[in-house]
């Protein structure tokens, strides 16, 4: 208990520090990838809990997403009314006004893409391999399509104007939980649980795990966290629309996984922030040769090439450590 | 509703003239919607793996009929608003389908050749998500290469109302209909009664033996993407025909219903698929009376309940987990 509360405190501390330090000597365009790469780690550690350590290969992760960033928009934005007088906004529960008043409503965001994991899930996990992945890419399809149809969030024109609260120090705050919080799962009679269902579903069974509620379970963990980067993300980007939580984004997060190495969770860190950068990088190649369109071309290959080359991904199903690097370094023991 | 209904059905007046009229809509949709289906449901049955890029293959279908036609000349220029194309006869509407089939299956056997192929052996997740790169790659090199903005199709066919006696349909879908039925009916056929068919029965049954009987496992994989990609050429020229636009990401959509219908049928049988894309493209149809965006739902509610209720489809067979 001691130790978590030492980690939860260092790594706000660290936050504030990197964000004072981001505000303070770094340009605007750098600061916004860096968050952008901390909203990456999120879904992507947390989608490494469903489709990394308990196999469930999930392809509806976007759709909690929205959830999130919509349900945390409604409580930073609708709640908020004109007050035509006086001509200011007035928030209606004080509750969730001002910066501080964003973790609630993220929290709440996070914990209703929980419950829709939780009733995505229990019907879609007795599913597997293939026809999950269909389920729950279909799931977000329909989360879109309802978001499009719904006038009162703006339709396909989506929900502009949300306030400036996603700052460097909550999302970085907010990917240092999840990240320690899967340091633990994973290491914990749940993860290992998990791993076992992930390595042969039968034996799980038999050894007298409770398969189906430990798939929910992890489903819903997976859920919430992309609930928070929705959130997140929608604050950061102030305008949300249902597209921007499309399938693509799905497979984004995919993509950053199998890039690491599904079911390594540095490895999952290390392809969120690569599928974050490379994407920026390549927009000046594109703009330089004059080929729109390139960038995807080229995200594209690369996957196909990986998945023919290294299907394992960069480390495969190990973890980045000091004692790994000392290894591949020359002169160290094999 | 009442306007609703006096748009879907003009002269009469009754809800169910109107129900009618649009279940007929929802066969020409839905025969689109087979047509794709049936290349997803042979590469499953042969692979196990859900071709994502199929629906790109559809797309590539109208695109390969459309550059031919403009470089003779048949399509509106977008630089010369005064240029009026000339009539396509009728030998070059044939010649626009089979250069459009011939190239698609070109490039289904050269997908399976060179991003399947290295991938037989390992696992089937590194499979589906190198057929998630193969489509995008196609879907995003359409877009660098013909740009993203829709495209006008030229007529190949004077689109005029047929008056079918309950109901009227336009030439253009009852095309539709007829050409998905024949290549079916075809293609049911062909795997049935020939020897080719019966080696991809074969090798969809039990890969492993069929090589041992002395089946071309190889080459009947290659005729597979090959004829599955045939089917979706002439889906992509017939929806180009109808629609008259085609746009690099009109296979996206199009490629993930395919899908569905081919789930609802029961992946793995043909007969499934077309039954599986009528089934989807008249409830979709009956759905979009009532409300046109929520139409889009239908499918992927449909496939959820399908895969609860009854996960080897309508006509397909429920296989044993091996232990």
């Amino acid at each position: 208990m001691h130790r978590t509360l030492l980690l939860l405190v260092a790594g706000v501390s660290l936050a504030f520090g990197v964000d004072w330090f981001l505000g303070e000597f770094i340009e605007e365009y750098v600061v916004r990838i860096i968050n952008l790469c901390g909203i990456a780690i999120i879904l992507a550690v947390s989608l490494n809990v469903i489709n990394g350590l308990c196999g469930q290969f999930s392809l509806g992760h976007a759709g909690f997403m929205a959830i999130g960033a919509y349900v945390s928009a409604y409580f930073t934005t609708t709640l908020r009314v004109l007050n035509t007088e006086t001509g200011e906004t007035v928030v209606r529960s004080p509750l969730f006004d001002g910066a501080w008043g964003f973790v609630p409503a993220l929290l709440i965001g996070g914990m209703a893409a929980a419950a829709a994991g939780l009733v995505v899930g229990v019907p879609t996990l007795r599913l597997k391999g293939d026809y999950l992945a269909i389920a729950t890419l279909g799931f977000g399809e329909i989360v879109i399509i309802m978001l499009t149809n719904f006038e009162s969030v703006g339709a396909a024109r989506g929900l502009p104007g949300l306030p400036n609260y996603a700052s460097s120090f909550w999302i970085l705050t907010f990917a240092w939980i999840c990240v320690v919080s899967s340091v633990f799962l994973q290491r914990s009679t749940f993860g290992r649980a998990l791993i076992a269902i992930r390595e042969n579903e039968l034996a799980a069974e038999v050894m007298g795990i409770r398969v189906a509620r430990l798939k929910v379970m992890a489903f819903i963990y997976g859920a919430f966290f992309a609930g928070l980067a929705g959130g997140l993300l929608g604050h950061l980007l102030r305008t949300i629309s249902p597209s921007t939580f499309g399938f693509m984004k799905s497979i984004e997060v995919v993509v950053m996984l199998v890039l690491g190495g599904l079911g390594s969770l540095t490895g999952a860190i290390v392809g969120a922030i690569v599928l974050t950068v490379l994407p920026e990088a390549l927009r000046d190649v594109e703009q330089q040769a004059k080929l729109p369109g390139i960038r995807m071309v080229v995200y594209a290959l690369v996957l196909i090439l990986l998945m023919i080359f290294r299907p394992q991904g960069i480390f495969g199903q190990r973890e980045l450590s000091l004692k790994l690097l000392r290894r591949l370094l020359p002169g160290g023991r094999k | 509703m009442l306007e609703l209904l006096a748009t879907a059905d003009p002269g009469g007046t009754s809800l169910a003239q109107a129900l009618l009229q649009q279940v007929a809509n929802g066969i020409a949709k839905g025969s689109v919607y087979a047509l794709i289906a049936v290349g997803y449901t042979m590469v499953y049955g042969v692979l196990q793996l859900i071709n994502f890029a199929h629906g790109e293959v559809y797309m590539l279908g109208a695109y390969f009929s459309y550059y031919p036609a403009k470089w003779m000349g048949y399509t509106t220029d977008p630089e010369d608003p005064t240029f009026v194309p000339a009539k396509v006869p009728l030998y070059v509407v044939g010649f626009l389908f089979v250069c459009s089939m011939a190239c698609c299956a070109l490039l289904g056997m050269l997908i399976e050749r060179f991003a399947y192929r290295p991938l037989r052996d390992s696992s089937r997740l590194a499979a589906l998500i190198t057929a998630i790169g193969v489509s995008l790659l196609l879907q995003n090199g359409g877009i660098m290469l013909f740009k993203a903005d829709p495209r006008g199709f030229p007529t190949l066919v004077e689109q005029s109302s047929v008056d079918l006696g309950l109901v009227a349909l336009t030439n253009t879908k009852i095309i539709i209909v007829v050409v998905a039925a024949v290549m079916m009916t075809g293609l049911h056929l062909f795997v049935q009664k020939t020897r080719p068919g019966a080696a991809m029965r074969a090798c969809s049954f039990d890969m492993r033996t069929a090589r041992l009987m002395g089946v071309n496992v190889d080459g009947t994989i290659g005729l597979t993407f090959a004829i599955g990609s045939i089917m979706a050429a002439v889906a992509g020229v017939l929806v180009a025909m109808d629609q008259p636009t085609i746009d690099p990401l009109m296979g996206l959509m199009a490629g993930l219903k395919a899908f569905v219908a081919a789930v609802l049928g029961g992946i793995g049988s043909i007969p499934g698929a077309a039954l599986g894309g009528l089934l989807l493209g008249v409830t979709e149809s009956v759905v979009g009376t009532f409300s046109t965006t929520y139409a889009e739902a239908v499918a992927f509610v449909l496939l959820i309940l399908v895969l609860l209720v009854k996960p080897s489809g309508l006509l397909g067979k429920s296989g044993r987990e091996k232990v």
